[in-house]
């Protein structure tokens, strides 16, 4: 019987059924310090072992400030919930990549560049953005506290089998286009909901032809849609990224797990609940205007003027909260903040986009602009690379990993009132700090706006 | 988790769709290491001014409405896994939330939390939430064994869907915890079955 890709790796994942329901096992569950303490309590007041600890791995980066990590952490909660995760770790023999740690950073940007995330895997974490692993052809998906209980305490999971849609993506991407405007665009399209319920298989040559780097940033954003997750079938650039990577098979087994990858992509005449095709020739740089991820149009394009009257209210107390209208352009506004960082897009090729386009030239002075690489790993590489003398030389800040300003839970926080425009994955109310104002974009927009003070045509100003 | 069984109550109307998790919990106060006393801090940047005094003009701080249930425009839990944002739900009293459709994660973590997510129509959502406005006290019952929802005033009974299994966890206050760790042996034999093993 012909199968998609999703069901091949769900179904190789359940160890029984029950009332509709499937016992699914899970390969890898990431963990970090915010989602994690309560879990680890629930496990101690049932005074339950970890049934497989060597599968779990733990990072600090959701609270962690981004200046001097090699020093105590200033702030007492966050360095209680720190301390709480080295604690817990230690109790349980659990892998702990901390502050200081050369292999530390945003768990999504460290799973794949460790090799820990693989084709054909199951993978789990207290974080929506877990759909990120899916680049590489892994059911990979967010979860709450009591499932991060629940796996720990099991390694399974019981789960309803979601739908599935496939959103396939044709022809050559635009010059100044990047993975992040495909994704902006595509949500766009679907709004902020539109694929509740379903997995998505990203498809067509234009996702085919992106890099990894590339493909986590779709993967990424499948949540801003409402999507359970998001993967793409494992190829030649998948195997290269993976290969020689630390938690990568080695030897004859890297042989046979290439050979079982390649047995991984949807058969022609699977079926999908629900199937959207788009062009890549349609897709143009995008900017987000409003307060969720689906309020997305071209940067030269305009507000929207007219919606459904049922989604009026929310849609205006969207633009008020912004200070945009109906209808306007936002071409030419002024832009205060310049973040450049995340799960989605904070690793090394992104810095590079930017640097590219920096190097020689100076930011705006009225905009404070500044980079968080994704991992230790990814600054480590900048540095080699002397990209941080670039970003220097051009007035931007190259801090230290965490997850920063994307969601201000530690002091990087954008003044409200005060526009950023941010290579994050969210731009609702106060995402950023009280009162903060968002606009996702790519890092290429990104750093373009930096330079210019302003949102501009970034087609014109092309290297 | 406590049980569910029925509700009787009203419902507080908040009409705005796409709801995320942000909304309902600000990552700022994700930094607690317990599940309590987050309800303080339930749609905080709606609810308060910069000083802390109460926004007149937002539901929670309205007192003709005192009901446990939230009735939310669609969508409602959109964004983060956070499963502090059903905790904080629950916290400040809350036992229900009427919506016409929920984000997958919200769903689940409110199941586990033992909030009830309750899904009606566009139209049914529509009609309550204009009902709800002209006259707060207009009462619900939620009845979780059949899986209705009824409005006394109206003479009217809607039915809901639920997964058989989350049912009968919220009846009876139950979680999959324990379940789980009962398929050990099964959980052990897949293991050792498996294709992969790098």
């Amino acid at each position: 019987m012909p199968s998609t890709l999703f069901d091949k790796i769900w179904d190789a994942h359940v160890v029984r059924s029950i009332e509709g329901l499937d016992v699914v096992y899970i390969d890898r569950h990431l963990i970090h310090e915010v989602t994690s303490p309560q879990a680890f309590d629930e496990i101690a007041a049932r005074n339950l072992p970890l049934f497989r600890p060597s599968q779990i791995l733990a990072t600090a980066d959701h609270n962690v400030p981004t200046l001097h990590q090699d020093q105590p952490i200033q702030e007492p909660l966050s360095r209680l919930q720190v301390e709480k995760l080295t604690e817990n770790c230690e109790k349980y023999g659990i892998e702990l990549y901390g502050l200081g740690h050369p292999r530390q950073g945003i768990v999504h940007i460290i799973g794949p560049e460790l090799g820990l995330t693989q084709p054909g895997l199951t993978m789990v974490c207290g974080d929506s953005h877990t759909s990120t692993h899916g680049a590489f052809g892994a059911v990979a998906f967010g979860i709450g506290t009591s499932q991060v209980a629940q796996v720990m305490a099991s390694q399974c999971l019981l789960l309803s089998r979601p739908k599935r849609m496939r959103i396939s993506v044709e022809g050559e991407l635009r010059p100044g286009v990047t993975a992040k405007d495909l994704i902006l665009y595509v949500i766009s399209q679907l709004g902020t909901g539109g694929a509740t319920g379903h997995f998505v298989e990203y498809a067509g040559s234009a996702v085919r032809s992106l890099s990894m780097e590339g493909r986590m940033t779709i993967c990424n954003m499948s949540i801003e849609m409402g999507a359970r997750g998001g993967l793409i079938a494992p190829d030649a650039t998948t195997f290269a990224y993976v290969e020689g990577r630390p938690f990568a098979p080695k030897s004859a087994a890297w042989n046979d797990a290439v050979a079982y990858w390649q047995t991984l992509y949807s058969d022609a005449d699977a079926t999908f609940e629900t199937e959207y095709t788009y062009q890549a020739a349609d897709i143009t740089p995008m900017i987000t205007y409003g307060t969720n991820p689906g309020m997305g149009i071209p940067l030269t394009g305009h507000v929207p003027s007219e919606v459904p009257a049922s989604e009026a209210e929310s849609f205006d107390k969207s633009l008020k909260y912004m200070g945009f209208e109906r209808g306007e352009s936002l071409l030419g506004k002024q832009i205060d903040y310049v973040f450049i960082g995340s799960c989605t897009n904070a690793r090394i090729e992104d810095l590079r986009a930017v640097a590219a386009y920096v190097q020689g030239k100076q930011k705006a002075d009225h905009v404070a602009a500044f980079i968080v690489p994704g991992s230790k790993q990814v600054e480590q590489q900048a540095i080699a690379e002397g990209i941080d003398k670039i970003f220097a030389a051009a007035g931007f800040e190259l801090r230290e990993p965490g997850c920063s300003a994307c969601l201000a839970m530690n002091e990087d926080k954008i003044p409200a009132g005060k526009y950023c425009v941010a290579t994050s994955n969210r731009n609702f109310e106060g995402r950023q700090g009280p009162g903060s104002r968002t606009l996702l974009a790519s890092p290429l927009v990104a750093a373009i706006t930096a330079v210019q003070g302003r949102i501009v045509d970034i087609t014109q100003y092309l290297n | 988790m406590e049980k569910f069984q029925t509700l009787h109550t009203t419902g507080r109307p908040l009409p705005l769709e796409n709801i995320d998790t942000d909304q309902i919990i600000p990552a700022r106060f994700l930094k607690a290491t317990t599940r309590e006393g987050f309800g303080e801090n339930l749609f905080c940047d709606w609810r308060y001014n910069a000083d802390g005094s109460p926004k007149a003009d937002f539901v929670l701080n309205d007192a003709r409405y005192t009901g446990s249930i939230l009735v939310a425009g669609k969508n409602f839990g959109c964004g983060s896994s956070r499963e502090h944002a059903a905790w904080a739900l629950y916290d400040a009293g809350f036992r229900t939330v009427i919506s016409s459709y929920f984000a997958d994660i919200f769903r689940g973590n409110a199941l586990n939390t033992g909030l009830l997510p309750l899904q009606v129509s566009d139209e049914v959502l529509a009609r309550l939430l204009a009902a709800i406005e002209e006259n707060p006290q207009l009462e619900l019952v939620v009845d979780l064994p059949s899986q209705t929802l009824a409005v006394p005033a109206w003479g009217e009974t809607f039915s809901f869907a639920i997964d058989g299994y989350k049912k009968e966890c919220l009846i009876n206050g139950y979680d999959d915890i324990d379940f789980l760790v009962n398929q050990k042996s099964a959980i052990e034999a897949f293991e050792k079955q498996r294709a992969w093993t790098w």
